[in-house]
This record gives C-alpha cells, structure tokens and sequence, in this order.
C-alpha cells in the first residue's frame, strides 16, 4: 500500500501551505484518480508521493517503509512535459537503460519505434519522448505509477493506446496508479475509485 | 481570408559524415479560412499542425524549402510579405506565457505590441487598460512578471496581446493543455469572441473535443497532410469521412477508448502511395501507387479513395 498520510507542505516557513493535511493511499494494482481544481496542490501532492519534495509535516510510506533517499525510488512520477525529465544529451537508448531498462515487447506496446532508439531527445515529438519516459518507468523496481496530466498533451488515438499499454502492464504486475488529471471522461474510463480535493469526498465508484 | 493549398515542407539535414537526410514533413496540405470563422487544426504531435503555423508566420528555420501556394487576402503570402504581416495583420497567440519577455512587465509586453502595431504611446496605453478590462484582468496585473500570474491570467495576457494587435488572422498554438476545464471553456471562448469580430482564427489543437467546443469547421492533420476537412456537426452526427479521423473519434474515453495502433509514418521514408495505409482497416491494394486526392464526399473534404462506401 502506498499511503501519504497527513501530509503538510509549504516551501518556507512563512510561505501559505501549498498541501494541508491530506491523507490518500493507493493499494498494488487499483487506479485511482486524484482531481481538483487549480490552487489545490495536486501537482505538489504528487511530487511528496514520489519523494521529489520531502513533506514538511506527515509521511508517505510504501508497504509500511519510508520512501528510500538514494536508491531507485519504487513510486515514480511521469509529468506533462517529457522534457523535463529526460537528460538533453544522452540518446534515447541511453535514456532507457539507465536504472532498470524495460523489455523490448514492452516498448513495441507503447508504439516505441526502434528507430527513436538512436536518436537525440530534441529530434523526437512530445509525444515520443512522452512515451519513452513512460517506458522508464515500466520496470521491476517500480510498484507505483503517478501520472501527472501524463497524456494531457497527446491525441486521443496515442493517448488511448498508452493508456491501454499502461495499465495492460501495471494491472499485471499489481502496480498502484494513481492518475492526476483535470479530464472527467478521462478519468471515469481509467479508475476503479476517485478523489476530489477540493471536497474531498472519497466518491466510491464507478466501474466501466 | 487564407488559402493554403498543395503546401510542402521539407527539411535538409546535414549528419555527421555530410550524410543528407532530407525530411518531408508536409506534404500536400490545403486549408482554408475564411473571415469570421474558427478552423481548428487537430493531429498528432508530427503531424504538421504546428509548422503549418510557421510557415504562415513565415518563422521556418533556414534549411527548410517549401512548395505549393498560400495566399492571404488573395496575395501570395512571399517571405518579405510573410515578416511585414507577422504580429500585425497575423498574430500568434503562443503556447505559454514562456513565449514572453520574462523580464518585462506583462503590461509593457502588451503595449509594446500596440506600438508596434502602430498606436502612439498613450493610445497604446489605453489600448492596454481596455482591453486588461475586457478580459477582467486586474489592473495590478500589468505589472506582473510573466511569472507571477496564474495559468488562466496567463491565458487572458497571451489573448490580449493578440487582440491589440487588430491582426485578421490569429492563430492560436495549443492553447488548452492541462488547463482546468473552466479555463479551457474561457479560453475557447475569448477565441470565439475574436471570431465575432470578424477575425479569421485558427485554433491549433491535438484536443478534439476542445476543437469540436468552439471550431465551424474542423481539418484534421496527419503525417504532414490534410485527412479531412469536416464541419464541426459531421462528428457527433456519424458523418465522418476518413478512417483516421473515424479512429480519432472512436478513441475518446468518452467513446470506445479504441485507438488503431502504430504511428504516423517516418519523414525520412514515406510511402507512396497512402499516408495512412500502413495502418488503415480498410487498405486496398487501389491505396498503394499514388497519394489520394483531396476531394469533397458528402460536403466535406477528405484524402481517401474509399471514403464514400
Ligand atoms: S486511401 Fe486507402 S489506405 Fe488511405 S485512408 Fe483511404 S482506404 Fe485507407
């Protein structure tokens, strides 16, 4: 189980909280989806879950342990703009043999040609380089996906295809999702249960 | 208002070894726009939407040649005439407010293009001060850096600096992703507003269903070609004519989910005959030797041989 638990965060001490005592947890392979409207920290919250920022108060565990500062982190973050999160100077097979690469059957799923493999991050579109940061994260270590607006900048045919991909693989192998996304039809069509922040009604739902 | 017909671009590169790629990655493409309308342009990521647009503001980079026509009010749109336009009768509304000076107050970018445009410095100011109000941004905002304001504020400053341009024609680049749905809706309307007003816009998008909220017509791009040109009813309506575009529909969560897999074909290595072929149900051998024309089919255009069965 993935589970933030009361969890605070402000950048400084005088700053306003950004995330005020929010609790969500995730179990092994149940997608959930996390929505609200702007201003309410969504993104922040799923930075504390995939320990990009460390919680000024609460904790996030996963299966009762505290996230690992060093080693390979077991829930992994995927945001709206690949090019954020990949090195601009490594080619792409670089990119996804860093850590733990993914299998090849796992990248011919995403529509990950093999020919992307030899290139440079700025010679691939957004929605190439979206779907080798994807493949990234598709990997033994990983246990939790969090996908932030992952698809908000892709067409409705790739975005349903990685979708398909996604969660052929996590369901699988009993990875938690949890999807944060602003897309109603989106997210009805993809979780087993969601959140809503700002009134943070767990809404039980909803199964297609 | 705008006639872009039979438009190719391809690029030149140059590899280690002076190996010469050649990219071709648009490939008769049409579109039109009239005054007074919104077309929105729907694709992929690839698939041309976003060079169409630079090609129109005449901003290719150097190592790109293009062919075909575009015509603005009825005079071909030539390099030099491209850079007297641009910003002026042509206005682009960028993606982010990471296009802006983010040095410069918002305020000041906004009158800078209102001078440009040619406003004296205290008509421009008014210019500014109306049109903030019009799109009920605080008057602190002006002094904002591009940082400082919020995505839908942001949203409303990109808007403004297109409006005080008195531009025709404006083109808008993806300006929805990741928006919260009512900004989204705000967004698209301000754009319908400009419409109104006898604008001619274009809304570049990979959001059908943002297109379909706000367009008369949508052009759906893909590889670097024009699929199909459909009215905005002819989707809800079942009246689509080409199998991407059906694929595209279909693909929506609030549909069947159901994408085709594979992807647009390689620039580097197009085939001949149909750009869609490789993944297109219903491929005949009729669909190899030659790319399909662009022709009309239940009122609408569309680039297949078999789209009126
Ligand atoms: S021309 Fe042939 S391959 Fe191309 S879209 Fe039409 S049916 Fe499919």
């Amino acid at each position: 189980m993935l589970i933030g638990k009361e969890l605070w965060f402000r950048y400084a001490a005088q700053m306003p909280w950004v995330v005020q005592d929010q609790t969500i947890s995730v179990a092994p392979g149940e997608v959930v989806g996390l929505m609200a409207p702007s201003g309410f920290g969504k993104t922040t919250l799923a930075k504390l879950l995939a320990g990009y920022l460390i919680p000024t108060k609460g904790q996030v565990s996963v299966d009762g342990q505290p996230l690992p500062r060093r080693r390979y982190c077991p829930v992994q973050l995927v945001f709206q703009n690949p090019e954020l999160s990949v090195n601009p100077r490594w080619r792409i097979d670089q990119i996804l043999r860093e850590g733990y690469p993914p299998q090849m059957h796992q990248l011919d799923a995403l529509g990950i040609h093999e020919g992307w493999l030899t290139r440079y991050p700025h010679e691939l579109s957004g929605g190439e380089l979206q779907r080798i940061a994807i493949a990234r994260t598709l990997n033994s270590q990983t246990r939790y996906l969090i996908a932030d607006e992952m698809t908000a900048m892709l067409d409705a045919n790739t975005q349903a295809l990685i979708w398909r991909a996604v969660l052929d693989y996590t369901r699988s192998h009993q990875i938690g999702v949890l999807v944060v996304s602003h897309d109603w039809p989106l997210v009805r069509r993809l979780c087993d249960r969601i959140l809503d922040l700002a009134t943070m009604h767990h809404s039980t739902l909803v199964s297609q | 208002m705008l006639s872009v017909s039979n438009l190719s671009v391809t690029f030149k590169q140059y590899e280690q070894g002076l190996r010469r790629r050649q990219l071709t990655v648009i490939t008769e493409l049409d579109l039109d726009v009239k005054a007074g309308e919104v077309v929105a342009v729907v694709g992929a990521s690839g698939s041309g939407k976003s060079l169409l647009a630079h090609a129109i503001l005449g901003i290719l980079p150097e190592n790109a040649t293009v062919g075909g026509t575009m015509l603005f009010q009825g005079q071909p749109l030539t390099p030099s005439r491209c850079q007297r336009l641009r910003g002026k009768a042509i206005a682009l509304i960028p993606q982010s407010v990471g296009y802006l000076d983010p040095l410069m107050r918002v305020g000041q970018q906004v009158q800078r293009v209102a001078q440009l445009n040619g406003l004296s410095k205290p008509a421009a100011r008014t210019a500014v001060k109306r049109t903030f109000d019009r799109y009920d941004l605080p008057p602190q905002a002006e002094r904002c850096y591009p940082f400082q304001v919020s995505g839908g504020m942001a949203r409303r400053v990109l808007v403004s600096t297109a409006v005080v341009s008195h531009a025709e024609l404006i083109i808008a680049d993806e300006p929805t992703p990741g928006l919260h749905p009512e900004v989204v809706v705000e967004t698209l309307n301000h754009l319908r507003e400009l419409a109104q007003e006898g604008r001619g816009v274009i809304l570049i998008t990979h959001d059908i269903e943002a297109a379909l909220l706000v367009a008369d017509r949508v052009a759906v791009f893909y590889a670097g070609t024009t699929a199909e040109i459909a009215s905005t009813q002819d989707f809800a309506a079942g009246n689509l004519r080409h199998p991407y575009t059906q694929a595209l529909w279909r693909s929506l969560p609030q549909n069947d989910f159901m994408p085709v897999p594979g992807n647009q074909p390689n620039p580097e290595a197009l085939p001949v005959g149909c750009l869609f072929s490789d993944r297109c149900p219903w491929m005949t051998e009729a669909c190899l030797p030659e790319r399909p024309r662009l022709r009309t089919v239940r009122g609408g255009l569309v680039r297949c041989i078999h789209a009126d069965r």
